[in-house]
């Protein structure tokens, strides 16, 4: 009954999925262009269902800091914003990742830097998947391409979260967030019990019991032994993570003599973009990297000795490139197109500069 | 007379807190947060909420406050307390959520939490400790630093011409609705430390009972950071800070 098929924008998907995982909170700020995810979640009013809390908080540093808060207590919380507000929020998202708590984070991208523009970009993928905050610290990075993915990936970001015990990231952008598809949404789940919670997280500060030793969560260590065995604590798990966790889709990748490399927005841009190229006999495949962190490296490498070329399509200057290089390693060029400061290329601009790599 | 004529249970007026564990202090000594920290932890274990009690500690000295007392903690980025306090009430409105923050913390770089946090009426208590410089880094200069007193980033005097006055920042909370307890009180007597003891009593009191935000500003002596002996900094704070930053209630609903 609750799983019907609906018509909806992504960033409104998302606010749908995120009620129906069981969500305990989000805490946003509003930002263009993912204001319909706080406005949706607002209108769902979910306190009055399922018990989830929204919260337009004053800033997005006060946001983030709240989405620390509920996580620490082990509660399923989010946040969301675009680019600008996303870099606000990169110190929180430090002491997250360093706190070992579990979040979805959602970024709907927008041309940069600075204020830059509300068109769509997808100039955050080094701020995301190297980075950002300070510290050696990583984040699942999940690159949805539909408006189901969008809806499908909030389920995923958390489950992912609370298996490793670190944040998640929606990395999308004003295309998808504002675009509508069909969508058909996830079944409602309950959100769990303060029993349950502490059950399945032992460490969340919801008030000590006389069972156990007082839980607190701190990324301070004055000891740099320590620190350091802390961070190698977390490269471990980050390696766990990237061991198991890769995802991708291949598209008429098995006889391709080029192969469009893409991520979310552009990757649905290269999927047209792949049609018009075999209609012109061309044998051209796209590989989507769904996990922008942990990239899958290794199937490009694979596809490095069988291609005779890849070009990898983004919204920015050159990013994704720079990883699809180094799984490559040199066994073949790879060249770069890209559209800057919200500008969205059609798949016939593509399909243009792949010919000139043919 | 011997030590155990003197801690004998006739002679005890005061014990170790029992949420106050044997963890040596970090804090210098002379300083008001350990007064204080056995003030919170005195509180809770006579409320008997240890169990349903999370604290959220700042960055500053108290940074390592969940070392000491034997409750649940979580150790916000500077500053950023009260929105995290904000996240843990809303999410367990069962709880009993309070933050420990330092002048710097929650009157400098937290300005925006702490404001957003009282005006939107968050059911927390929030124990200020105000000793007019950044203990932490080694003396700088705090928003509620004393005009022409001397710190490491003002050597010459604090001058309100170029660095603004000290900040009375629980006058401004007083004045919002979503307050329900702003006082001023300190811990530099005997007197004054019971008197605290019963404000930060009825601010977790109000935390538990919903009845909106509750601040209880501490004025304190930062000996090390004034460069003083203790004593000499207790009355230097009697003399100069109260002054100020006078005691008393600012508003109890």
């Amino acid at each position: 009954m609750s799983e019907e098929i609906s018509l909806m924008k992504g960033n409104e998907a998302i606010a749908h999925a995120a009620v129906r995982y069981g969500a305990d909170g989000y805490f946003g700020y509003p930002i263009t262009p993912q204001s319909e995810i706080i406005e949706t979640l607002m209108e769902l009013a979910p306190w009055k269902t399922t018990g989830m809390i929204v919260m337009q908080a004053e800033s997005e540093l006060a946001a983030i800091n709240m989405v620390y808060g509920g996580a620490g207590c082990g509660k399923a919380v989010m946040t969301s914003s675009s680019s600008t507000g996303m870099s606000l929020k990169m110190e929180g998202i430090s002491y997250i990742a360093a706190g070992e708590l579990p979040c979805l984070l959602v970024n709907v991208m927008r041309g940069g830097p600075g204020l830059g523009t509300i068109q769509p970009s997808q100039s955050d993928y080094f701020q995301t998947v190297k980075g950002g905050g300070h510290g050696d610290y990583r984040l699942i990075t999940l690159a949805p391409y539909s408006v189901q993915e969008m809806a499908d990936f909030v389920a995923l970001g958390f489950d992912l979260a609370f298996k490793y015990r670190t944040p998640s990231m929606i990395l999308t952008d004003g295309v998808i967030g504002q675009m509508m598809e069909k969508v058909r949404l996830p079944e409602f789940k309950r959100r769990r019990s303060e029993e349950e919670i502490r059950k399945q997280c032992p460490w969340a500060t919801l008030g000590r019991t006389p069972d156990r030793a007082p839980n607190f969560l701190t990324t301070l260590e004055m000891d740099s032994s320590l620190m350091e065995q802390r961070n190698i604590h977390l490269q471990a798990k980050y390696k766990e993570i990237q061991q198991n966790e890769v995802r991708y889709q291949e598209v008429l990748c098995d006889d391709a003599d080029y192969l469009l490399v893409a991520f979310g927005s552009a990757a649905r841009i290269c999927l047209k973009t792949v049609d018009l190229a075999r209609a012109e006999g061309l044998k051209v495949g796209l590989l989507r990297p769904i996990t922008l962190w942990p990239f899958p490296s290794e199937i490009l490498e694979k596809y490095a000795s069988k291609v005779k070329g890849m070009l990898t399509v983004e919204l920015n200057a050159g990013q994704m490139v720079e990883d699809v290089r180094l799984a490559v390693n040199g066994k073949m060029p790879v060249e770069h197109y890209g559209r800057l400061g919200g500008i969205v290329p059609t798949p016939d601009h593509v399909l243009e500069a792949l010919k000139k790599l043919i | 007379m011997d030590k155990n004529e003197l801690t004998g249970a006739e002679t005890l007026v005061y014990a170790k807190p029992r949420l106050v564990n044997d963890t040596e202090m970090h804090y210098c000594p002379g300083c008001s947060h350990g007064v204080v920290h056995h003030l919170v932890a005195e509180v809770i274990d006579e409320l008997g909420w240890a169990e349903k009690t999370i604290g959220v500690s700042p960055v500053g000295c108290a940074v390592f406050a969940h070392k000491y007392v034997d409750i649940d903690w979580q150790q916000a980025a500077h500053g950023r307390a009260p929105a995290v306090a904000t996240a843990i009430k809303r999410l367990n409105p069962d709880k009993m959520v309070f933050t420990y923050q330092g002048d710097g913390d929650l009157a400098a770089i937290g300005t925006a939490e702490t404001i957003h946090a009282a005006n939107r009426g968050e059911n927390i208590a929030i124990i200020f400790i105000n000793n007019a410089i950044y203990g932490m880094t080694g003396g700088q200069m705090a928003p509620t630093t004393l005009n022409q007193m001397v710190t490491t980033t003002c050597p010459e005097g604090r001058d309100p011409r170029i660095m603004g006055n000290p900040l009375k920042i629980v006058d401004m909370l007083a004045l919002l609705d979503g307050v329900c307890l702003a006082t001023r009180q300190s811990v530099h007597t005997a007197a004054a430390v019971k008197k605290t003891k019963r404000m930060i009593k009825l601010a977790f009191e109000n935390a538990m009972a919903n009845k909106g935000t509750s601040i209880v500003e501490v004025v304190s002596s930062c000996n090390a950071g004034w460069r003083m002996n203790p004593v000499d900094a207790n009355n230097w704070m009697a003399e100069n800070m109260l002054s100020v930053f006078p005691v008393g209630d600012l508003k109890n609903l």
